[in-house]
This record gives structure tokens, C-alpha cells and sequence, in this order.
């Protein structure tokens, strides 16, 4: 019974996510519109709301091409592992409180060890990326998986050791147990900004999204990693893409901006709080997207490995130091 | 195709051996501004050696010219720099004027340089478009094309066309502007400046923009002046010429303006010239407004100009001279004619030989970005490929203008 109910809330989540995908590609380009003063998509449905279905049927109906000289097995299996680890981070974002969810708890698991299952299904997702590159069989393809596995190298690190100081202070690897004690301490955010800094710039460099979307650089590489893809195969990094963008930006609140709490005092309503904060989120890196410039890959290794990753490791240090001193977690 | 690379590689060891990568970008690819092939050898992403190869939207522009009457040439010119297409317009115009020896009366002038200098603002809009695009920044190119359009609804408006205008005739122009145009003119350029000032907003001061332009690409004025660049990148490498200062055309002298110049000669400084030139533009035509004085907006001479329509029915000399100018055209003396100018993109002229007959002789057209694009593979090697294309961008190139 117990495995059924956590395969339900699992299938529930996945639907919910594609959901979330579907219309968050609607919401983006209305989004973007505004800030390029044009219109966006308006014409399927009131408001352009059946864009995004009109795209997938567009999707689905595209002939499906595969390159001549691409490793087939490889160039197939590539958006498969991309899709895959895109949608499994999701699992471990408590959505409200215990038994919120008609007396079930709104969460699919609930992982002691919950941060470090979130790096390394994030990092098994470039896999997906580097192995497009390498299998498309073309330059452009190549040299944007090349840059993934650089930027990797850069960024990881400094992820890494900036969400440390979080975790020394709750004292917990499990998402649940940080949201809790911010329920009870106040948001991390107030406690740990830098490492939330660090956190924010490693995470827009992990979802590929300006002003790191170096991978992808349409006026540099075509398209990068994705330029020899076409069809669903294409929508599964496409999706992939932007299931990093939706749980970052749910992720972010949960580490540190106190969760499913609400905000400011303000009466708890389960989930809603989160909602709202993941829209935050998405529209603060929509807004980055429209205003700044793609930075060079080797720069944002350099600023990584220069800037983010000693002060996220000094700052780290200084936690647990603050940490040792009181004797142990907060 | 075989590489042309005389840089030594590090000796390594047999298992770690690096190669160099040849990767074809173009004719097919977003930012070549057009149908530029380039070959590129890299080592990694840096580029060791750079090839561009041109000649993919070649049109036989001047063949096709030696073989219309020197009116119906206009249909040509606007088509070899769509994006400037005036300053081809005026280029073509002056020189065939001088050989002819017309006179274009003031109002003509005035109006050919209000125009030329819209025409140049709408370039200069899409090189900050396409140019900020390239370094991955979206937005600004809605807000510039957002300006553009406004010029060229100004152009629909009095030549009846967006891009090519043909509206400049040997001696004048083909028709007056319409009564509207000043009054919409003014109400644009009055709110210009500001956003001019909020593309400059758009980039300049950002650390991301800073790191992808500053000392990249760097042009060294001597190295410039070597390659034969002209335009606004020779500028931005501190040569101070400017074809419309150094040899006045068409009424420029009798405008007060400046010219904009750079320090380093790299991205940014290309950049911040062009902004700067857009400001300049703004001036001219300011100027050019309140000069613009009622008056006959083509040469009298009945050889050059064909007659007011109305004196067809009531002169025998204008119909002769009617079908005489709309059969064959006029007949220039026997000679040879150079009239450098500045377009958008550097200087532009029309080598035009007569041979007396009604058409032209050989036209050969010295395109700047032709002359220009011979930079690229000096400003890029040893940078990254990703500033090689912010490098292509701020060369500013138009193939129709490079392939002609």
C-alpha cells in the first residue's frame, strides 16, 4: 500500500510537472513579450492558452531525423537521461506540512540525505547534455556538450560548498527537516545570504539559462548541444531545459526562504505559500533572461573558480566556526 | 579543405595529442549577418586561423548596370546595401551628376541629407540590435526595431517603398516629399535622444558586457588604416575620417556635426561610436529641417531631367525631350568619375566610365564592407569563438554590399 500511494503521488507529480512545463512555456514567452514590448502568443485559444498544445501536437506530428553520422544508441539515449534526471529532482520539495495533502504527506519521499540526492541527480542531467554533444556527430553539438562538461567543472564546485553552511546549521541533509527548522528560526536567507548568493548564480548556471546559457548560444553554436535534434526528441531537452528552471525555482524557497511557510506572518495555507514563491522565482529569472548578456564560458569558470568558490568555502568555514562555537547545530 | 595555419603546436605526448577543429560557420547560420561563409580553425574554442569566404549572394550588380540607362540604375543601387540603401542611392547620384555636370537645387540636397541620415540611423539601429543580440541580450533588439520602423514608415512614406527606395534621380530627386513628412519627421526626432540614451542604458555599464567587449578584438589604428577599413570601426580605432568632413559631398559642409572616435578600436568602442553617430545623425537632420526651404527639387536642364508632366501637352521641345530622356537617356561626355561618400558602414563610391553613350561604361562600386570584412580574421585570432562573433557583428557587414 505504501509503495501504491508513493508510485500515485510519483505519477500525480510527473503530470503536475508537465503541466507546470507546458505552461510554463506559454507563460515565458507572454513574459518575455512583455519585456521586448511585442504580443507573445494570443492567437490559440483565449489569451494564447492552447499554445502550448498546439505545439506539442506540432511536436509529436514533426518527422523524426536523425543525423547520418550521429552514434545512434547515444544520440537517442541522450534527451532520454536529460528528461529523466530533469523530472527526479522534483521528488524530494516537501509541498506543505505532514498529512497536508488529504491526510497524505505532500512530498514523494522524504530522504534523509535529500540535498545530496538533489546534486546528484542534477549532475546526472548534464550527462544527458555532454552525451548529445559528443553523439550528434557535429561540431556545433560538440563544443556546446564540451562547454556543459566545462561549466559543470566550474559551477558544481562552488554549488556545493555554498549550500554547506545551510546544512551545518539545521544540522540535516533532508529538505524536510531545513524547512522546519526555518519554520521555527526564521529564513535562511537572513542567516546564510552569501551562501544564498552563491547559491542563486551556481543555480542559473545549472539550468543553462541567461546570462550562462552558453551551452545553448543560438548566435554562437546554433543551438549547441540540441542543434542536431529535432521532433520529441528536441522537446525532451526543451522539457529537460526548463524542469530545471521550474525546480530551481522551487528549490531556492525551500532552502532558503523558509519552504511551504508563509511568509511575513501571514495565515499558512498548504502549498499555496510555495506556489507563490516558485512563481517568484521563475519571474526573477525571466526578468535576468530579458535584461542581461551571455557571459563567455571560460569567464564564468574563472569568476566561478575565482570568486564563488573561495567565498562560498570562506563563508562555509566561518559557519562552522559560529557553528563550533555554540556547540553544535543551531 | 586544408587548413593555412603557421602556428606551431606544443609537442605532447602520442596518447594526449590535441588537433586542431575546422568548423564551417555559415552560409547558414544566424550570425553571419547574411550568407558570409567562414572558415574557422580552432584549438579548443580559440581561434588559431580564419577564412571568410564570399561570393554567395553574388548578383552581377555591375554587369547588370553597364547595361540600364543611368536612371534606371536606381532600381540597382538600394539593392546592394538593403540595410543603408540611401547612402547607395546618393553615392550612384553624385557621381553620374558629376559627370553630367547637374546642378541639384538646394531643397533636393537638403531633403537627399535628411534621408540619408534616417537611412543611416535605421542602420546604425540594426547594428545596436543585431550587434547587443549576438552577445546573447534579447531585448534591446525589439526596443531598436521598434524605432527602425518609424524610419521606415517615414520612408514608405515619401518613396512609396521601405528598402529600396529609387527615389533619387540623376539632377534632384523623382518627386517632393508630401506635406505630412516634416511634421512627422520633427515629432520623431523629438523623441529620439531619450531613446537613444535608453538603448546605451541597455548595455554600457553592465560587467557582463564589459567582460565580452572590452579589448577584444582590437583594431590598432595603424593596422586599420593598413587593412583599408573605413566607417564607424575605423573610427572606434581613433583615425579621424570621415569621408562627409574629409572630402564634403552633396551639402555636408554646410552642416555642423561631429565625429565620433574611439580609443582602444575593440567591441566596445565600435559600439559606443555607432550610439554616438546615431546622436550625430540627430543633429544633421535636425539642421536639415529648419534649412529646408520651398523650392524645385530637380536640375531645370530639360537633357537630365525629364519635364513637368503638365508641359507635355503644351510644348513640342518637353515632349521631344520626354521621349528622348525616356527611350534612351541622356548621354554623359566621354570620361571617367570617383565621388567618395560615407555610408553607414564606411566609405562608398561609384567608379563610374563613360564612354559617351546612354549607359555607363563600367561601373565599379567600392563597398566598404567588402574592404572591411578583410579585418575580421585580424581582430579575431586568439580569441574565443564566441567573441568572434561579437567581433563579425561590430564589422558591421552586409553581404549584398560584399558580394554586390
Amino acid at each position: 500500500m505504501i509503495y501504491l500511494i508513493a508510485a500515485l503521488k510519483g505519477l500525480v507529480l510527473i503530470l503536475l510537472l508537465l503541466f507546470a512545463f507546458a505552461y510554463l512555456t506559454w507563460g515565458m514567452r507572454r513574459g518575455l513579450a512583455r519585456f521586448q514590448i511585442r504580443l507573445g502568443p494570443n492567437r490559440v485559444g483565449p489569451l494564447g492558452l492552447l499554445q502550448p498544445i498546439a505545439d506539442a501536437v506540432k511536436a509529436i506530428f514533426k518527422e523524426d531525423i536523425s543525423v547520418a553520422k550521429a552514434d545512434v544508441f547515444v544520440y537517442w539515449l541522450a534527451p532520454v537521461i536529460s528528461f529523466t534526471f530533469a523530472l527526479a529532482a522534483f521528488a524530494v520539495i516537501p509541498l506543505g506540512p505532514e498529512g497536508s495533502l488529504f491526510g497524505l504527506d505532500p512530498w514523494v519521499a522524504d530522504l534523509d540525505v535529500g540535498i545530496l540526492y538533489i546534486f546528484a541527480v542534477a549532475e546526472l542531467a548534464v550527462y544527458g547534455i555532454f552525451l548529445s554533444g559528443w553523439a550528434s556527430g557535429s561540431k556545433y553539438s560538440l563544443m556546446g556538450g564540451m562547454r556543459s562538461a566545462a561549466g559543470l567543472v566550474g559551477y558544481e564546485l562552488a554549488l556545493g560548498v555554498a549550500l554547506l553552511g545551510p546544512v551545518l546549521l539545521v544540522g540535516s541533509l533532508s529538505l524536510r527537516d531545513i524547512v522546519d527548522w526555518q519554520g521555527t528560526h526564521g529564513w535562511l536567507l537572513v542567516w546564510q545570504f552569501p551562501a544564498f548568493v552563491i547559491y542563486f548564480i551556481a543555480a542559473l548556471a545549472e539550468m543553462g539559462r541567461t546570462p550562462f546559457d552558453f551551452v545553448e548560444a543560438e548566435q554562437e553554436l546554433v543551438g549547441g548541444f540540441s542543434t542536431e535534434y529535432n521532433s520529441m526528441k528536441f522537446v525532451a531537452f526543451y522539457m529537460a531545459e526548463l524542469l530545471h528552471w521550474i525546480t530551481a525555482s522551487a528549490l531556492i524557497p525551500t532552502l532558503f526562504m523558509g519552504g511551504w511557510h508563509a511568509p511575513f506572518g501571514l495565515p499558512e495555507v498548504p502549498i499555496l505559500w510555495l506556489f507563490v514563491k516558485w512563481l517568484v522565482f521563475i519571474f526573477i529569472v525571466m526578468w535576468i533572461w530579458a535584461s542581461w548578456f551571455r557571459t563567455r564560458y571560460d569567464v564564468m569558470i574563472r569568476f566561478a573558480w575565482g570568486v564563488l568558490f573561495p567565498v562560498a568555502l570562506a563563508w562555509f568555514l566561518a559557519t562552522a566556526y559560529w557553528v563550533a562555537s555554540k556547540g553544535g547545530a543551531v | 579543405m586544408k587548413p593555412n595555419i603557421d602556428v606551431p603546436l606544443p609537442e605532447e605526448p602520442r596518447e594526449l595529442r590535441s588537433e586542431l577543429m575546422v568548423l564551417n560557420v555559415g552560409p547558414q547560420h544566424p550570425s553571419t549577418h547574411g550568407v558570409l561563409r567562414v572558415v574557422v580553425t580552432l584549438a579548443g574554442e580559440e581561434i588559431v586561423d580564419l577564412v571568410p569566404h564570399i561570393g554567395y549572394l553574388h548578383s552581377g550588380f555591375e554587369k547588370t548596370m553597364e547595361n540600364r540607362t543611368y536612371n534606371q540604375n536606381f532600381t540597382y543601387t538600394p539593392r546592394m546595401d538593403y540595410v543603408h540603401s540611401f547612402a547607395h542611392d546618393l553615392a550612384y547620384a553624385l557621381a553620374v551628376e558629376k559627370l553630367v555636370g547637374a546642378q541639384v537645387p538646394e531643397r533636393a540636397e537638403t531633403i537627399r541629407i535628411i534621408l540619408n541620415e534616417l537611412s543611416r540611423i535605421a542602420s546604425h539601429l540594426i547594428f545596436v540590435a543585431t550587434g547587443l543580440l549576438d552577445l546573447g541580450a534579447m531585448t534591446p533588439f525589439f526596443y531598436a526595431f521598434r524605432e527602425r520602423e518609424a524610419i521606415l514608415d517615414l520612408f514608405e512614406w515619401v518613396t512609396g517603398q521601405r528598402f529600396h527606395h529609387n527615389y533619387v534621380r540623376v539632377g534632384g530627386l523623382k518627386e517632393d516629399v508630401p506635406e505630412e513628412f516634416v511634421p512627422e519627421l520633427k515629432k520623431f526626432l523629438a523623441g529620439f535622444l531619450a531613446k537613444v540614451d535608453d538603448y546605451q542604458g541597455m548595455f554600457d555599464g553592465s560587467p557582463i558586457f564589459n567582460s565580452r567587449a572590452r579589448d577584444i578584438g582590437v583594431i590598432p589604428p595603424e593596422v586599420a588604416i593598413n587593412l583599408g577599413l573605413t566607417g564607424g570601426s575605423l573610427r572606434a580605432s581613433g583615425v579621424n575620417y570621415d569621408v562627409r568632413k574629409a572630402h564634403p559631398y552633396g551639402g555636408y559642409d554646410k552642416y555642423d556635426f561631429d565625429v565620433p572616435l574611439g580609443t582602444h578600436g575593440d567591441v566596445y568602442d565600435r559600439m559606443i561610436v555607432r550610439l554616438e553617430e546615431l546622436r550625430q545623425s540627430h543633429r544633421i537632420i535636425s539642421q536639415a529641417v529648419e534649412r529646408l526651404e520651398p523650392g524645385p527639387i530637380r536640375d531645370p536642364n530639360p537633357h537630365i531631367s525629364l519635364p513637368p508632366r503638365q508641359m507635355l501637352g503644351r510644348s513640342m521641345e518637353a515632349l521631344i525631350f520626354h521621349f528622348k530622356l525616356v527611350t534612351e537617356g541622356f548621354h554623359p561626355p566621354l570620361g571617367e568619375v570617383y565621388v567618395p561618400t560615407e555610408s553607414a558602414r564606411g566609405e562608398l563610391s561609384y567608379y563610374i566610365v563613360s564612354d559617351g553613350g546612354s549607359m555607363p561604361y563600367r561601373v565599379k562600386i567600392r563597398t566598404p564592407e567588402f574592404v572591411n570584412i578583410q579585418s575580421l580574421a585580424y581582430a579575431s585570432k586568439g580569441h574565443q569563438f564566441a567573441d568572434f562573433i561579437a567581433i563579425l557583428a561590430t564589422l558591421d557587414p552586409v553581404l549584398g554590399g560584399i558580394d554586390r
